[in-house]
């Protein structure tokens, strides 16, 4: 569903160990909301100086007081740091929801979710997605830190069962997500792979997972976006099209959901030299190239 | 009552003086979902290029005070893929559309113009002058006035005389009303400015440039004073020459601002990367902006600024 511009009420900001997590009042984006999906947020009040949205993946939606939108964030830049500032009934400008969702399984199926960091948040509204159609999830979260695991409590009461990393070893155990990923596959059974994580894990875990033959969904959160709604062309990353050729598509309205096989991540951050369009491309003669529409929009 | 927005330019009608400035709508259809694309003046497009381009690698924007630093690198799907997707989705939404054209030398763009004239639902044409001539290393159009000239002179000869061609300039000039001129003999039917201002952001984390490629343009209300400015001397020294005006419009304030230094037409761009339904919002504060100023139409404020001091005071709605 298309996504809409609200005045969303705050209500609550609350610290959860190194977050921020902050629930604001937007029913129309709640009602059209699915997990993956994410929203653009104002920050900086109405002559901000600031004209980037700041985009967040959202945490999870509620049916109270109409609707309600919670998503999570670490305040670092001092756009974040203004909305962590925000207090309840201060009012944001909000779009959403945004970007392509999750696509589930249509028949049970053994499902592991691989969290780093903030980047954890949307799978938890996807878990309980899952949980509906009746496929056994499996958490694997990671972090550098123990108080910047997110929901591990969570994971350990909703899923099958949940694994825990951390850089330094301060929770579970010491090392990456992807050190863990071989074990909790035979472990779990898993037939689908979800994962939202920096650019570096994703591409990671989509050549483990290649190479078990897994499916992987991936939710990438860079480049960071500007505009979040498609405008501003700036979060393009290559990926192939269901007709084998390499375009420049934009996290924001292609993703953020990516199928794991698709994206290029190896070239991610240069424009590959056979992408559509590079320079020195020419377009071959009677090929549909430019014709077809990309697979990624499909969604 | 509300004052009456519409706009003639030529024999081009416009519902509203309130149109999206090149490079900041996507294909259209971003936007559309958060503006009535119809009920704008029109919509200026993403550079069209002959050619499907890539763009630079990301990351490509950078946030900066009141301000974008972006270098997309002209992505786009190419001419063809745009007359047969992009171009008859505007049409089919009512919108106006001004094709804004990219190329790397004079006969590129004229080829443009000439298939663009073929086209069904092309309002007017948009020179975007801020790509690199590769006749002359690489150095951008828009900054030697022959070089402008001389694409302006292509695009206008192959484009179908009824299709209005504006120029675009870029403020990173001498003189640019020199640039303008020479657009105008070339045979410009209006003029467009400004494009962006180049730029560096580094990133302290990195300790690198922020952007992939280095540099960038700066645009939005950063860079609004600067507009302000060439518009208000092209408008000095061609004052029968229509100007689009554009740079950071923000609110209806600042569109009166534009239109008060000479321009007849304002266009919106960075700012709808903050509020994708700002040219709705724009337009609606223009028209209180002058219901207050009890000014009935519009066309009545453009390049009253020029006009001198005591005028004003002598009509009591402009005190």
């Amino acid at each position: 569903m298309a996504p809409v511009q609200v005045r969303g009420t705050v209500l609550t900001v609350r610290r959860v160990d190194a977050y921020v997590a902050m629930t604001v009042v937007a029913p129309a984006i709640a009602t059209r909301f699915r997990p993956g999906q994410f929203i653009a947020v104002a920050v900086g009040g109405p002559s901000s100086s600031m004209l980037a949205r700041r985009t967040f993946s959202v945490h999870d939606v509620r049916p109270d007081h109409g609707g309600t939108v919670e998503f999570i964030f670490l305040p670092r830049d001092p756009g974040a740091q203004w909305l962590a500032d925000c207090r309840a009934r201060d009012v944001l400008d909000v779009v959403g929801p945004l970007g392509r969702p999750f696509p589930v399984p249509r028949d049970p199926a053994s499902c592991l979710l691989v969290g780093v960091g903030p980047a954890t948040a949307p799978l938890f509204a996807l878990a309980a997605r899952l949980a509906d159609r009746n496929c056994p999830t499996d958490f694997l979260l990671g972090a550098e830190s123990a108080d910047r695991v997110f929901g591990a409590l969570t994971a350990r009461r909703t899923g099958r069962s949940a694994v825990i990393t951390t850089a330094d070893g301060s929770l579970g155990s010491r090392g990456s997500v992807v050190d863990q990923l071989p074990t909790v596959v035979a472990q779990a059974r898993t037939d689908v792979i979800y994962a939202s994580a920096p650019i570096g894990v994703l591409r990671s875990v989509c050549a483990l997972a290649g190479r078990y033959g897994l499916p992987v969904q991936a939710l990438v959160s860079e480049p960071a976006m500007a505009c979040g709604t498609g405008l501003c062309m700036g979060c393009v990353l290559p990926a192939v099209g269901n007709d084998g050729i390499t375009r420049m598509v934009r996290a924001c309205v292609d993703g953020p959901v990516f199928r794991g096989d698709l994206v290029r991540w190896d070239d991610v951050g240069t424009i590959p030299f056979d992408a559509l369009g590079a320079p020195g491309w020419k377009p071959r003669p009677g090929a549909a190239g430019t014709a077809s529409e990309e697979r990624t929009h499909a969604g | 009552m509300p004052a009456d927005l519409r706009t003639r330019i030529g024999h081009l009608d416009l519902p509203s003086p309130i149109l999206t400035a090149a490079g900041c709508v996507g294909t259209g259809r971003e936007l559309a979902q958060f503006t009535d694309v119809a009920r704008i003046g029109a919509v200026i497009t993403t550079s069209v290029t002959l050619e499907p381009r890539a763009g630079n690698p990301a990351p490509r924007v950078a946030e900066t005070p009141s301000g974008v630093l972006s270098a997309v690198g002209l992505q786009g799907p190419g001419l063809d893929e745009f007359l047969r997707r992009d171009l008859p989705w505007l049409l089919s939404r009512g919108a106006r559309t001004v094709v804004s054209v990219a190329g790397h030398s004079a006969r590129e763009y004229g080829e443009l113009a000439a298939r663009l004239s073929d086209a069904a639902g092309v309002t007017a044409i948009e020179v975007n002058l801020g790509c690199p001539d590769a006749a002359a290393a690489g150095r951008l159009f828009a900054l030697d006035a022959s070089a402008a000239g001389q694409v302006v002179a292509a695009v206008r000869g192959s484009a179908r005389y009824d299709i209005p061609v504006f120029a675009k300039l870029s403020p990173e000039v001498t003189d640019i009303v020199a640039v303008a001129k020479a657009c105008v003999s070339a045979g410009a039917d209006g003029l467009s400015m400004i494009n962006t201002l180049p730029g560096m952001v580094i990133d302290p984390v990195s300790l690198r440039p922020a952007l992939a490629g280095h540099s960038g343009g700066l645009s939005g209300p950063a860079i609004r004073p600067v507009a302000v400015r060439c518009v208000w001397q092209v408008r000095e020294a061609l004052p029968d020459v229509p100007i689009i005006g554009a740079g950071g419009v923000r609110t209806g304030r600042d569109a009166l601002e534009f239109l008060l230094a000479g321009a007849s037409l304002v266009a919106v761009g960075t700012v709808l990367f903050h509020d994708p339904s700002a040219c709705s919002r724009i337009q609606r504060e223009l028209e209180e902006e002058l219901a207050v100023r009890g000014v009935d139409r519009v066309t009545d404020v453009v390049g009253r600024a020029h006009q001198p001091a005591g005028y004003a005071a002598e009509r009591r709605s402009w005190v």
